[in-house]
């Protein structure tokens, strides 16, 4: 099977790390992974700070790039939520603004096709064992568009159980946001700070090394605030951790 | 803390007094996790819940889309019941009509049910005007008016405050509005609640007029439904001989039937409980028993305007369970009185701006009040995708469009303050339509990574005031994978 990687901007620029962990994970399942150079950015930042005509071109392009894979995989709920959730209603809210089928028709085809990857894992290649290791404590915090948005479910609490030396630990109040929430995390910087304080202090009362999650731009927020806090608990991206085997173990 | 809304700061900055504030921060989080974990275990019990969530919706989309004509229905169901029906535009006239008609009585004392409705067009401040004395019965809204202060939750309006507090407003207030609170009173809940209840009772004996809201209209019927959970409402209800009752347009609902829906998922939405406590229905007026007048104040506000919005729309569904607000985490901390409105936490930040516009500074600030997380969406009873009209009112902000404001079509401009982050996103859009500019960008960024500043100055302080910034890697992916050939140079 051939896939594309939508790695998504702030992984391609800031998270080099979680799209290496996403082709030798995939590799190693048997998937050919392609990652099309042309693609940059779904338009999630722009959408929801509310410029949904200047997405429109975003969605478009992302169309183009990834219009003629077979799966699209992104290691990002959120974007992966984006395309699947909020690109149908900008080609709805294109036709209510009488601008006709085109948007709709375009951006149809990715829609169905474009996977968040422990929705990849468990649904399309059917594993939860991915012969992963991992001997550390961790726990995992489900982001709100994974959660909420694509009902990842207990996906990633499975593959993370079949992970080797792997102990995972409940989080208390889990299914609360941490406060990133995009441009959120600015715009509303106290609130976005203290959401984000009490899932670090949550965190922390686990007893884990590591806080892991299925999106990097949460992990930025709560990360940054691990490190200003002086815990010592460190945020790892899923993919990081199911990439990880005894030959060449991730920190 | 002043008893009104006018003139409120933008919601970062009333929410950043609010989360410094410890006591206010332990306050809201004990009731709202315990009311949150309540409310879903009541709400696990029905198996039909999906079912009853999706009825609800289809009931107020239909009752919407035909507003006018049950509404129509409703005034004549009511008048043949013996009611008198009076149209209200807006606040004012609203004020106007139930003022004049508390006059036409004598009287210059009034008991209240909570109503949200009265507290949106500021009713008792504009009675005060008019020398009539407006008493508030509801439990928490009696400790929100001898407080001096604003309600700041729609069910539970004292959230803000814990037993102590209530108890020195009780001992100090008490006596200036009416009978004084009992000698040595300590907080205990039962002890509290006694001194609400004698204080009260003297008003309720008293009163010769009443004036409530209705959660529900029924068209066919002409009959009025309140929901609450104290019996202040039934006393209110039933022992004055004037009643008025100000109620907003979208409270209707065609049928009696279509009440078996909502008094399933308003209880267990709101208070978490099986059924509902007090639920008072009546119908005009009757000879035997209850007032011998009743007056229903049909108030618009802005509701025609909500309506004539496709996406916006879906907020008149609400019928104020406050599920929202308690699963709210940005509410949890930024507490209610930051939303400038009597509509608080995720449902007012979508119903404020609608009704009020967003002209003002608050009212412009409130669609952002929330990370999307979408837990609202989530337990709502009528299903609002509440995150989808917030996002639709940031894009009204930004980029303004057309709306209707007091019945009329408008153009609105883009709100001012938005220039940077319109100039940065639609920087960003250009670089995100091209590659090869984005490829520059990030090695840009990779390359000069060492001179990179640990603190941000100006806007960025937002973010390096409380968090680490990323480092920026030596280089970003694309690069990577290029150089290795997608890791197959790096293999070998």
């Amino acid at each position: 099977m051939r896939v594309a990687l939508f790695l998504t901007c702030v992984n391609d620029t800031l998270y080099p790390d979680t799209g290496r962990a996403v082709v030798k994970l995939l590799t190693r399942l048997g998937v050919e992974v392609d990652f099309p150079m042309a693609q940059t950015c779904c338009g999630q930042a722009h959408y929801n700070t509310g410029y949904r005509h200047q997405t429109e071109p975003l969605a478009r392009h992302f169309s183009d790039v990834f219009g003629e894979y077979e799966a699209i995989v992104t290691p990002s709920g959120s974007c992966g939520a984006m395309v699947r959730e909020l690109y149908p209603r900008l080609g709805e809210r294109a036709r209510a603004e009488g601008r006709g089928e085109g948007l709709a028709r375009t951006l149809a085809p990715v829609v169905p096709k474009t996977y968040e990857l422990t929705e990849f894992l468990v649904d399309v290649l059917g594993v939860t064992d991915v012969g992963a290791y991992y001997p550390h404590r961790v726990t995992y915090h489900p982001t709100c568009h994974g959660l909420r948005g694509l009902r990842l479910g207990d996906r990633p609490h499975r593959l993370l159980r079949a992970v080797e030396g792997l102990e995972l630990v409940e989080l208390p109040g889990a299914e609360e946001c941490c406060g990133f929430g995009g441009t959120f995390a600015v715009k509303n910087s106290d609130v976005s700070a203290a959401m984000g304080a009490d899932k670090v202090r949550a965190a922390e009362s686990t007893g884990a090394q590591v806080l892991c999650a299925a999106d990097n731009s949460c992990l930025m927020h709560i990360g940054g605030t691990m490190a200003r806090l002086r815990t010592g608990m460190r945020p790892v991206h899923i993919a990081e951790i199911l990439a990880s085997t005894k030959e060449e173990p991730a920190a | 803390m002043s008893g009104t809304f006018v003139g409120m700061p933008a919601f970062p900055k009333a929410a950043h007094d609010a989360v410094r504030d410890g006591t206010l921060r332990a306050n809201l989080r004990h009731a709202t996790h315990t009311i949150r974990a309540k409310r879903a275990k009541a709400v696990a019990e029905v198996s039909d819940w999906a079912a009853l969530r999706e009825a609800g919706k289809q009931i107020k989309d239909h009752t919407l889309r035909h507003l006018d004509e049950y509404l129509v229905r409703l005034e004549q169901s009511v008048t043949a019941a013996g009611g008198t029906v009076h149209w209200a535009a807006d606040a004012e006239e609203a004020n106007r009509i139930v003022a004049g008609l508390i006059r036409a009585t004598g009287e210059t004392e009034v008991v209240k049910v909570k109503s949200m409705a009265t507290q949106e067009i500021g009713l008792n401040e504009a009675l005060l005007a008019e020398g009539i004395h407006a008493y508030e019965t509801d439990l928490a809204e009696l400790i929100v008016q001898l407080g001096k202060d604003r309600p700041s939750h729609i069910l539970v309006p004292a959230i803000h405050r814990n037993r102590g507090e209530i108890r020195d407003i009780f001992r100090a207030e008490m006596g200036a509005w009416g009978r004084p609170a009992p000698e040595g009173l300590t907080d205990t809940p039962a002890e509290l609640a006694e001194a609400a209840r004698l204080h009260l009772r003297e008003k309720f004996l008293r009163a010769k007029v009443g004036v409530s809201g209705a959660n529900f209209m029924v068209a066919e019927t002409g009959t009025l439904v309140v929901v609450e959970s104290e019996g202040n409402g039934r006393m209110c209800l039933t022992l004055p001989e004037t009643l008025i009752s100000v109620v907003g347009i979208e409270k209707v609902v065609p049928t009696w039937r279509d009440l078996e829906v909502f008094l399933q998922t308003l209880p267990r939405s709101s208070t978490a409980e099986r059924m509902n406590p007090y639920t008072s229905m009546w119908t005009g007026t009757t000879h035997t028993d209850g007032p011998r007048t009743f007056h229903l104040v049909l108030l618009d506000n802005g509701r025609t305007d909500t309506l004539a919005d496709e996406v916006g729309r879906q907020a008149l569904r609400c019928i104020r369970c406050s599920a929202c607000l308690n699963v709210c985490p940005v509410y949890e901390r930024a507490g209610g009185h930051a939303y400038g409105s009597v509509y608080p936490g995720p449902i007012g930040a979508i119903l404020s701006p609608q009704l009020r516009g967003t002209q003002s500074e608050i009212d412009a600030s409130l669609p952002y009040a929330s990370s999307l997380c979408g837990a609202c969406y989530e337990v709502c009873p009528v299903a609002i995708d509440i995150p989808e009209v917030l996002v639709h009112l940031r894009e009204r902000v930004v980029e303004g469009g057309p709306v209707v404001r007091e019945g009329n079509k408008v153009v609105l401009r883009p709100a001012k303050g938005h220039a940077a982050e319109r100039a940065a996103l639609r920087a960003a859009r250009w670089a995100f339509s091209r590659p090869g500019a984005l490829r520059a960008g990030q090695r840009l960024a990779s390359r000069t990574r060492r001179l990179h500043p640990r603190t941000l100055p100006g806007p960025g302080r937002a973010w390096t005031g409380t968090r680490e910034l990323p480092t920026v890697p030596a280089e970003p992916f694309r690069d990577w994978w290029q150089r290795t050939q997608g890791g197959k140079k790096e293999a070998e």
